[in-house]
């Protein structure tokens, strides 16, 4: 089954390490991830200003080639992709008057009305495939990995495009269960990690990152689990500082789900580039033997 | 030579306009806030900001224009939007402070210089980093 599928810019260079691991384990699902046809930046933050519209010709005209595609859904894996993407639709489905002037403008030969439905791919596992679905998938459960889902912001924020409850998410905790982990809740999950301040404030990003981590590893984590690059580099950035720093304070390895996902498939380190991570999470993955070396990408039966 | 009329200009009208720009941005009726403070005590950048969260709504609907081009508030919002989601009002202070930011932004007046950010920093940034700064921090 083909699924329209918007990458995004990050993940196509920096975060290779969120993007690969999900392509192939939706492949072993039976999935392809089927890349939107000369797919162009979403803007990275959608606009929060109403007479803003020419900052949302960038996901609109993607959300046009999905329709062009043939395509009702279009699936995304990061996380601030979601969230501008998502928003320009709604307002192409809300607002009548932007909406023409947008068509008028963007000129694609087809009008567009918010038709495609925007999903981040966890919603593909809760609401197409289903957790225990995907867990009688799992050839390498998680077991043991007490790993903390961290949602950040922009998966949840505004509510109108949230993918799960605003103040209670379990969507990213119920993944890790089908995977076999045992999934730590904490207090700080939805907490902002500073997001793009980091290219103005740097010298703040401990103090943003520091709340998260501790609140993390507090309740017992092992692991910070992560849909967003932004948040990756932030979180890294910020504890290598808070190390440095405070000589008692202890990292916390950060990995992506989609790596979680490709582990747990079972088709090994090699599609996960962990050489991309920041805080080793190999050394926690390898104690608890969830690194095999495994060549090729399986197709799993059933 | 010429003599030119003395020209006055009214604070009164000044600050008028500025609400007015702030709510034509914004969409956001700056009346419905009645100053629980939800905002400031759900912002995780508060701390760092030399006017509350909350204040900047009252400053921005009394059109106080100078007290809040002064302060590094709007420049400190991360556009986290917990405020928004815990507004009892259904208010969205994330839209008043880009309204804020763009007042500036659109006088050409930018708050970072890309140049500025080293060559080292630029390789190792993520894209959306990259994007979103500039998209929130120049014009």
């Amino acid at each position: 089954m083909s699924l329209a599928y918007y990458p995004g810019c990050t993940l196509k260079t920096r975060a290779k390490n969120l993007e690969e691991p999900a392509v192939a384990s939706m492949e072993a699902l039976g999935f392809k991830l089927d890349e939107v046809p000369r797919w162009n930046c979403c803007g990275a933050v959608y606009s929060l200003a109403d007479d803003d519209l020419i900052h949302r010709v960038a996901p609109v005209r993607n959300l046009i080639r999905v329709k062009k595609q043939g395509k009702t859904e279009l699936v995304t894996l990061c996380a601030f992709c979601l969230n501008t993407l998502k928003r320009a639709n709604l307002l192409m489905r809300e607002d009548a008057e932007k909406r023409d002037t947008l068509n008028d403008f963007i000129d694609e030969g087809i009008a567009y009305s918010g038709e495609v439905k925007v999903v981040h791919l966890l919603e593909v596992f809760r609401d197409d495939i289903g957790w225990e679905a995907l867990s009688q998938k799992v050839k390498l459960p998680l077991r043991g990995l007490k790993a903390a889902p961290y949602y950040g912001c922009t998966l949840l924020r505004p509510r109108e495009v949230a993918i799960d409850n605003v103040e209670n998410p379990t969507i990213l905790g119920d993944f890790l269960k089908a995977l076999g982990a045992s999934h730590v809740d904490f207090t700080e999950s939805t907490r902002c990690c500073s997001s793009y301040q980091i290219v103005s404030s740097p010298h703040d990003i401990a103090e943003y990152a520091r709340p998260i981590l501790s609140s993390a590893s507090s309740h017992g984590a092992e692991a910070l689990v992560l849909t967003c690059p932004l948040c990756d580099y932030n979180l890294s950035r910020g504890q290598e500082e808070l190390m440095k720093k405070h000589s008692e304070f202890k990292g916390i390895p950060l990995v992506y789900f989609t790596q979680l996902l490709a582990l747990a498939l079972g088709l090994g380190p090699r599609v996960c580039h962990f050489e991309l991570n920041h805080g080793s999470p190999e050394l926690l993955l390898k104690g608890k033997n969830l690194l095999p070396q495994v060549e090729s990408v399986q197709p799993i039966g059933g | 030579m010429t003599r030119k009329a003395p020209v006055t200009v009214s604070p009164k009208r000044l600050r008028r306009e500025f609400v007015k720009k702030v709510k034509e941005l914004s969409g956001q009726n700056l009346q419905l806030c009645y100053q629980c403070g939800l905002c400031t005590g759900n912002c995780p950048a508060a701390a760092n900001m030399d006017i509350s969260p909350r204040r900047i709504i009252e400053l921005a609907r009394l059109g106080l224009e100078e007290e809040i081009a002064g302060s590094q508030t709007v420049w400190t919002c991360a556009s986290c939007l917990a405020c928004t989601v815990n507004c009892p009002r259904g208010f969205d202070l994330s839209k008043v402070m880009e309204a804020i930011r763009l007042l500036t932004l659109r006088k050409n007046i930018d708050r970072i210089r890309p140049e500025d950010i080293s060559p080292e920093k630029r390789s190792e940034l993520p894209q959306i980093a990259m994007v979103s700064g500039l998209r929130k921090f120049t014009g």
